[in-house]
């Protein structure tokens, strides 16, 4: 299955993209497409960042389904 | 209730008559604005991105447990995207209530829960031509009491 990954602020600098495309098998969790990404680019990472599907946070367990979007969410700075 | 990003500057008095009301008593404007300094360099600019779907969503989200934690307070609030210059309001927060302590505790609850939760980044610029993303959390790992962070 596809799955989008979205990159932001610092993440997509280092990763020189904001969006990332991946196929998984079904089944696959969050922490499957944090790894996969963490594959392209060792170490642009930090080893826990927050995760969000479909626009609201998840837990690396997440399960995830075709045509989801998963972001990476750097350490948030508004106000 | 009404939250919204913002792609322009944000008029200050019209947030506050929004929340304005015959039977509210008390009305409550947190004005966060763009600093010349910040962990000790001197700061020209400022960018603010966001994951927008997901900041519309966790901030209305906050505006709703604001209200309902604190009395059916009224919130409105506006944080603004794009290129800031100094002293520009970044976000804005009115809220009103019949009573003051509600005014002030939604109102603080929506600053410290937005700090904490929407997807928004800053871009700084410095003096010297430099730029970086700001990271709260590493701030806050060598941050000394007193060392007071902005808006």
């Amino acid at each position: 299955m596809q799955v989008t990954v979205l990159l932001f602020a610092s993440y997509a600098d280092t990763l020189g993209t904001s969006s990332i495309p991946l196929e998984l098998s079904s089944g696959a969790t969050a922490g499957d497409a944090l790894d996969q990404v963490r594959s392209l680019a060792a170490d642009a990472l930090p080893s826990k960042p927050l995760l969000a599907v479909n626009e609201r946070y998840a837990r690396p367990e997440h399960v995830l389904a075709a045509g989801d979007e998963v972001a990476i969410i750097p350490p948030v700075a508004g106000g | 209730m009404r939250t919204a990003l913002v792609d322009r500057p944000i008029d200050v008095t019209a947030l506050a008559n929004e929340v304005a009301s015959a039977s509210n008593g008390a009305s409550v404007l947190f004005i966060g604005t763009v600093r010349n300094v910040n962990d000790g360099r001197a700061v020209t600019g400022m960018e603010y991105t966001a994951y927008r779907g997901m900041a519309e969503r966790e901030l209305a989200a906050i505006a709703r447990e604001a209200s309902e934690e604190f009395g059916g307070s009224d919130v409105v609030v506006e944080h603004r995207l794009g290129a800031l210059e100094l002293g520009d309001a970044s976000v804005v927060i009115a809220t009103a209530h019949p009573h003051r302590g509600a005014a002030y505790a939604a109102s603080r609850y929506v600053i410290e829960q937005l700090k904490r939760r929407v997807p928004i980044w800053k871009l700084e610029h410095y003096v010297d031509g430099t730029r970086e993303w700001v990271d709260p959390t590493r701030h806050a790992a060598h941050a000394s009491p007193g060392a007071e962070t902005q808006s």
